[in-house]
């Protein structure tokens, strides 16, 4: 029997995904093992070594430890809003992946499982090619506030309304310079399109690193804000806010919350990767054989993404906190007029 | 298909609108009304306009929204006192029923005749960047450009109105 051509691409998207929230499930559990490494290593210390070699197992036991603890609400907490808010900021954080290219076309060889023919097909490694794909970014990272902003209000307590009070005034203004950094990039690709974007820089010396160096800093600097990570963390901000908007949360709902902010991290980093450093483009791309040039440009391409994350740690463990009046100056006084600056610069340059 | 999709978005959209009158609770009023845009982008996403349904999510679900929740988390505002809005309520019941007029008398001279669907009205790449950039800059600058200068006066008269009586100007 052979599959139907539109069952097919429905059940390749859906491998696809459920691949992708798999990398990145690990990459997220990974992820606060090696932070936990990483900062011992700049303290000198050793960082937990126990859980199987080299401290491997760690994310599991942390995984177990957290879904035995005590789901705790507060008596005077808003019970509905307090038991979605993980939920409101952990699906954006999601969904962003939804368009970012991994890599190029794939051919996937016709094959026979259990009696159902299965023709040639060709994917990208992408789940979605959005028209649009800059803007539902933007898009998501904007609805992410409601998680943080609702948790903080629904837990009714000062502290975490605070945080999330905080968190609602900081993302909205770094969500501007957000924006504007990558419209030089828009401008030099003439789409919005993630595919197009990635397309324009195939040579090495193309990466929008190169081209829009300006733009870079102020993407990074805003995605830090937006992310809620050191210098940048007065939404959590353990010596004023105890915890922040987390405060009231135990139990898997506080795991939720910590998944979706490494979530975020890896999203924004992959960004990075894709936006300035050439997404799954690799330099000698020719020098490696036919069959092994994908494998080649996805491993480069979560390379990039894992250097990335790298720094995101390095960062939160080098870096003091900003005060709340420099974080808004930073983003209002230098990150705008900055990012405004970079878009007629770039506007000049094409001219020219 | 286009139908259920059509009929989800839709009854959610009322749903949540209906639900947002009659809640008490202003940050609940909130979140409904954001449902309200999300919903309505989703209908706009089934009419192939992409660009405006990610510009509702956008601007209105995103941001606008972000300052309503900012202000009411500000001001913890609880619920609402009754017998302020003692005028306000049969008024809004005549407005809203001289509204329903023109709305209902087009209902019914609508015969159910020529059923386009989007794509064919606008052609090919209709409701995407390109064409609606294209439309902006060339057909309809004008409206752009004054759209664009009242938004400035906006923010000069707002930054104008915080400033009022503080003598800082030179600090």
């Amino acid at each position: 029997m052979v599959v139907d051509p539109m069952i097919l691409e429905g059940a390749i998207a859906l491998v696809k995904i459920g691949i992708l929230l798999g990398v990145v499930f690990t990459t997220v559990a990974y992820l606060t093992f090696m932070e936990r490494r990483i900062s011992a290593l700049i303290q000198d210390r050793l960082g937990p070594n126990r859980v199987g070699p080299m401290g491997l197992l760690q994310p599991l036991a942390d995984g177990i430890k957290f879904m035995w603890k005590e789901e705790f609400i507060p008596a005077s907490a808003d019970r509905k809003l307090f038991a979605i808010a993980p939920a409101l900021i952990l699906v954006p954080a999601l969904l962003i992946f939804a368009v970012i290219p991994v890599g190029g076309e794939v051919t996937i060889p016709a094959f026979t499982l259990f009696g159902l023919q299965i023709q040639e097909t060709t994917t990208t490694l992408q789940i979605i090619d959005l028209n649009v794909g800059i803007l539902y970014i933007l898009g998501m990272t904007s609805i992410a506030v409601y998680g943080i902003a609702l948790g903080g209000w629904s837990a009714n307590n000062k502290f975490t309304l605070l945080g999330g009070i905080r968190s609602s005034a900081q993302m909205i203004s770094y969500e501007l310079s957000l924006g504007l950094s990558i419209v030089g990039i828009l401008m030099l690709t003439g789409s919005l399109q993630m595919s197009k974007i990635v397309a324009a820089q195939d040579g090495f010396l193309d990466w929008f690193i190169f081209r829009q160096p300006l733009a870079f800093v102020i993407f990074v600097i805003a995605a830090f804000a937006e992310n809620n990570r050191l210098p940048f963390d007065l939404v959590e901000c353990e010596q004023e806010l105890v915890g922040g908007y987390h405060t009231e949360y135990s139990s898997m709902r506080f795991s939720m919350f910590m998944i979706s902010e490494y979530a975020s991290m890896v999203a924004a980093s992959a960004l990075m990767a894709t936006l300035f450093f050439g997404g799954w483009h690799m330099p000698f791309e020719d020098l490696v054989g036919p069959g092994l040039v994908t494998l080649y440009q996805v491993a480069g391409f979560l390379l990039k993404t894992g250097f990335f994350l790298f720094v995101y740690i390095w960062v939160r463990w080098s870096l003091p906190r900003f005060r709340y009046d420099q974080l808004m100056a930073i983003g209002w006084k230098v990150l705008l007029p900055l990012a405004l600056l970079n878009v007629v610069v770039t506007g000049i340059w094409m001219l020219v | 298909m286009e139908l259920y999709f059509f009929l989800f978005f839709a009854i959610v959209a009322v749903a949540s609108s209906v639900a947002m009158i009659l809640q008490r609770n202003p940050i609940y009023c909130v979140l409904l009304l954001i449902m309200v845009m999300i919903s309505i982008a989703g209908l706009y996403l089934m009419l192939d306009a992409q660009f405006v349904a990610i510009i509702q999510i956008v601007v209105y679900a995103g941001a606008i929204m972000v300052l309503f929740l900012f202000v009411i988390m500000l001001l913890n505002l609880s619920r609402e006192e009754g017998g302020v809005f003692r005028i306000q309520k049969p008024l809004a019941v005549l407005l809203a029923a001289l509204l329903f007029l023109p709305v209902a008398a087009m209902i019914m001279s609508y015969t159910g005749g020529g059923t386009t669907t989007p794509a064919d009205g606008g052609g090919a790449g209709f409701g995407e960047v390109e064409q609606i950039g294209t439309l902006l800059f060339t057909k309809y600058l004008l409206p752009v450009e004054i759209a664009a200068v009242l938004l400035l006066i906006a923010i000069v008269g707002a930054v104008v109105l915080t400033r009022k009586g503080t003598v800082s100007v030179g600090e």
